[in-house]
């Protein structure tokens, strides 16, 4: 809870010149191990998945330098487009679903979240947290299957003809496929929206309260601002986990019924290891890298403090 | 605090605040409750979502144990766990610790690059990282799965260590320095010691990435014995999708580890899954 504040802002380097010299290499020593992993795993392997995105090459031949032809291919061909289209729309799920229940819930428990109840409530919420997501979505095939707990369910509440096989149904496919996403999340934003409203200052909801405000007054004004940050935080999180989800939606649907939940990783996956379109993946992989970085930044600008 | 309205309203709110919590907990917990059963059903039969069976068939979890080869699983887990977190946890302090107190020129950009690193998604430098582990001649081995993670999980390391040393007031290293204590016995007698709470965190979190890492073992390994617990699970699904209660036998007992080990840990773990989420 101590630097949260994003690393852009360049430090002043420290004034302490007699530790310059024989010191530096020194430092870099320490840095060194780090960087090389780093660069081999990532720096450069995003450099190769750049490069590749350039070629027509099926992982094994020799490859053509194609250009843009790919990028091309990706926004254009409707398959490919809608696993992008597809991804936003799981945003809907996996980020406005915990983060909207999380504040209502932050709203109304506030300071209540002691004792022994209250770290019960904590462990359990966080269960999905530590669970692989591949877990999450075995569970989730179970519940969700024709005669699982949701259809189960509804037939006790005298809706039985809403009963259906929910992962293999064309228009409900990818809202559940986005409600495993949000049970997995949901814990994580509520915990940490409930502990940020604990360090909200009391007084301000006493003071609103003798100021006759409702409580819909008190959480536009005083929970949404003073919890800025956390929400910075549960929605970059979740963000990145729709945008980038893999794992629940292999497991859940392999990407059917007839690709209406195929998300952008999924297809990079198919289309570099089964289908040997290895330029073609690239590309989309770095569509999906540059989409991330333009959906994060701004949430990271938001929650910026005010200048102090 | 002695007003009227200020008193009543707790109680109002700890009630309503308790029956939410305990809303959300049931849906957290169905999943789980629902497999339980279903892994009780006869193997080979298609039971109801919640159905207590008439004959519980505690035998599926043996089966499903043998299976899986859950033996064998839980040691590739451990050995790749044990590769992989003790180094990147080692290398990650090292480098938060010279980025953040040694700061040497032009540290401010190498921090930067590793920083950028957070938000990448493990697709984007999935393919390379397959031909890499291709002719470095690793394929299908545990070291496939080794190696890149510690690379994938430097930015987290080093933003985690980093914070944690820009914290720690420069007299600490001064006084040592006076003392003629060389940078390296700084870092290990005086910086380390210290660090404890954060390295323990770091070494939680990347304990459960690395347990539950799914797309890099598929992709890596084909022998499900040499991957992690989740890879495997995959596997699993793969082969036993048709029988649902062996297949919940098996989820339920490759989740039990980590459950385990996270009902034991349980306050480090919430806190450091609180503090990675904030500071990741």
């Amino acid at each position: 809870m101590t630097d949260t504040s994003m690393p852009s802002v360049p430090h002043k380097p420290r004034p302490r010149p007699s530790r310059r010299g024989r010191g530096t290499a020194l430092a870099w020593l320490f840095i060194a191990p780090a960087l090389l992993f780093y660069s081999a795993f990532v720096l450069i392997p995003i450099g190769m998945t750049a490069y590749y995105s350039l070629l027509r090459w099926n992982g094994i031949g020799i490859p053509q330098f194609r250009g843009l032809q790919n990028y091309l291919t990706v926004l254009t061909e409707p398959d490919l487009l809608s696993t992008i289209g597809n991804a936003f729309q799981l945003v809907l799920y996996f980020t406005v679903i915990p983060v909207g229940i999380g504040l209502g819930v932050a709203q109304v428990i506030r300071t209540h979240l002691g004792g022994p109840f209250g770290t019960t409530a904590r462990v359990v919420l966080f269960i999905p947290q530590v669970i692989p997501l591949v877990a999450a979505g075995i569970a989730w095939s179970w519940m969700l299957a024709s005669n699982g707990v949701v259809n189960q369910l509804l037939s006790l509440l005298g809706l039985g003809s809403w009963t259906r096989g929910w992962l293999g149904d064309f228009d409900f496919a990818l809202p559940a496929v986005g409600l495993i996403g949000a049970w997995v999340l949901l814990g994580l934003c509520t915990m940490l929206l409930v502990t940020g409203i604990a360090k909200i200052n009391p007084t301000l909801y006493e003071a609103a309260k003798l100021d006759g405000a409702s409580g819909w007054d008190e959480f536009i004004h005083i929970t949404i601002p003073g919890l800025r940050q956390e929400i910075g935080v549960c929605v970059t999180v979740t963000v990145i986990a729709a945008l980038a989800s893999f794992d629940i939606v292999y497991v859940a649907t392999g990407g059917g019924p007839g690709g209406v939940t195929n998300v952008p990783g999924l297809e990079i996956y198919r289309l570099a290891f089964a289908h040997r379109q290895v330029g073609l993946a690239s590309a989309l992989a770095i569509v999906l890298m540059i989409l991330v970085i333009l959906c994060i930044l701004p949430i990271q600008w938001l929650m910026r403090e005010p200048k102090k | 605090m002695s007003d009227a309205a200020t008193l009543k309203s707790p109680a109002i709110g700890v009630f309503a605040a308790r029956g939410i919590l305990v809303i959300l907990m049931f849906v957290t917990l169905l999943p789980f409750i629902s497999m339980f059963t279903a892994a009780l059903a006869p193997s080979g039969t298609y039971p109801d979502g919640l159905q207590w069976p008439a004959d519980p068939q505690w035998v599926n979890f043996v089966d499903a144990f043998n299976s899986a080869k859950l033996d064998r699983l839980l040691l590739s887990s451990l050995t790749i766990v044990a590769c992989v977190v003790p180094a990147s946890v080692l290398f990650g302090t090292m480098a938060g610790f010279g980025l953040a107190k040694l700061a040497p020129r032009g540290s401010q950009f190498v921090y930067l690059l590793f920083v950028l690193g957070l938000t990448l998604p493990l697709e984007v430098v999935i393919i390379p990282i397959y031909y890499e582990m291709q002719w470095l001649g690793l394929l299908n081995t545990k070291f496939a799965i080794i190696l890149p993670l510690i690379g994938l999980f430097m930015p987290f390391s080093i933003f985690w260590m980093r914070a944690h040393f820009v914290n720690v007031p420069a007299e600490m290293s001064e006084a040592a320095e006076i003392d003629g204590a060389s940078v390296w016995q700084q870092f290990w007698l005086v910086q380390m010691p210290l660090a404890r709470p954060a390295v323990l965190s770091l070494a939680i979190l990347q304990f459960l990435w690395t347990w539950n890492s799914f797309l890099l073992p598929l992709v890596l390994v084909e022998v499900p014995l040499e991957r992690t617990m989740a890879g495997a699970l995959g596997a699993f699904q793969g082969q036993w999708g048709t029988n649902i209660p062996l297949l919940c036998a098996g989820a339920l007992l490759i989740l039990a580890p980590t459950i385990a080990i996270f009902l034991i840990f349980q306050r480090q773990f919430v806190a450091a899954l609180l503090q990675g989420a904030v500071k990741g």
